[in-house]
């Protein structure tokens, strides 16, 4: 299927680069639809793949690449089952995004997250899948997930100590503080920084640039430079579900729910 | 160096022009989320402006409750 349109997103192979575009609005928040979409994206990647030596994955919506994981629909989705089934659900959703987004960062061809605006926790989890990334000057990057009582659960620690210094991660981490693309170049998450509104043009540059190289050589070094962080992407599951039966959680979650106030994205 | 009140006429001639408001409108005491009626993500995209504008680095905390011109001109001094 070198097209679809889904309710949350749509893709589309082209000149040998497959664009995959986040639709879900406000925040591209990523909740069950979006898993269920990114999972039919991931089940036609191999045929994609075939023909195509780069994915850019990049936003439609205006001042949002991802405001991370659908805490709303994760609050009301805990409120309706006891702590034990909820714990439960949180597991088989995590397992879930998590092989998803393995796929995704395992992929033979080149990825490239253009991001612009708003790039937070789960959001933020899935342009680190991403080889590169190539940001606008008005993109923020954030780990916010402490104030809830929980740590980034998509795979954001491993990979982001996989790619920078472990100073910078913590950094991120324990402060929940927020970084633009200028500072996000300087530690080495982002590979280019763009003029506002243009990521996803340099990101079609970089992508067309990679159809020039063999496809076997550039998988080849991909997989010697980019493993896996397996383990620690598994122990991440298990000390985030150890974590989310805490109290402190669901207070957290209701707070964030309920805010109506001008700062629901300040940590 | 620049001085407080350099900073803050700085800063409110680029929430002007940003958000297409009269300057002559805007004073430093003013609260900008009413002023300017801006949201959480606009509040994101006015910060991330004016570290670009200064080239510091703001961090959240730091400017967490502050809701006035001369306030946030004081938090940007700190660093330049």
């Amino acid at each position: 299927m070198d097209e679809y349109k889904g309710k949350t997103l749509s893709w589309r192979l082209s000149d040998g680069v497959i664009e995959l575009s986040l639709n879900r609005p406000p925040g591209n928040e990523i909740g069950l639809a979006m898993l269920d979409d990114l999972e039919r994206f991931v089940a036609a990647l191999p045929a994609l793949e075939a023909r195509a030596s780069a994915l850019i994955l990049h936003s439609e919506q205006k001042a949002v690449f991802s405001a991370g994981a659908d805490l709303r629909e994760l609050y009301e989705e805990a409120q309706k089952i006891d702590a034990s089934a909820a714990a439960k659900g949180v597991r088989a959703f995590l397992e879930r995004i998590h092989a998803v987004l393995n796929k995704l960062d395992t992929s033979p061809i080149t990825t490239i997250a253009a991001v612009h605006g708003v790039c937070f926790g789960g959001g933020f989890e899935l342009a680190l899948v991403c080889d590169l990334i190539i940001a606008d000057k008005m993109a923020r990057f954030c780990f916010p997930e402490l104030r809830l009582g929980l740590i980034p659960g998509f795979g954001g620690i491993p990979r982001l100590k996989r790619d920078i210094g472990n100073g910078v991660v913590r950094d991120l981490l324990l402060t929940g503080r927020s970084i633009n693309a200028t500072k996000g170049l300087s530690v080495g998450l982002v590979s280019q920084v763009t003029a506002e509104g243009e990521a996803l043009r340099v990101a079609r540059f970089t992508a067309a640039q990679t159809t020039k190289f063999d496809r076997g050589t550039s998988s080849a070094a991909k997989q010697f430079i980019k493993p896996l962080p397996a383990e620690e992407l598994r122990r991440e599951i298990d000390i985030f579900c150890d974590l989310f039966g805490r109290p402190a959680v669901m207070e957290g979650l209701r707070k964030f729910v309920e805010n109506t106030g001008a700062h629901p994205y300040l940590p | 160096m620049k001085t407080i009140e350099e900073t803050t006429d700085e800063i409110l001639n680029l929430a002007a022009t940003h958000f297409k408001f009269p300057r002559t409108n805007l004073a430093a005491t003013d609260d900008f989320y009413k002023k300017l009626g801006i949201d959480s993500l606009q509040a994101l995209e006015l910060l991330t402006r004016l570290e670009n504008h200064f080239g510091v680095e703001l961090p959240d905390y730091e400017v967490q409750g502050v809701s006035d011109f001369h306030t946030l001109a004081t938090r940007i001094q700190a660093r330049l």
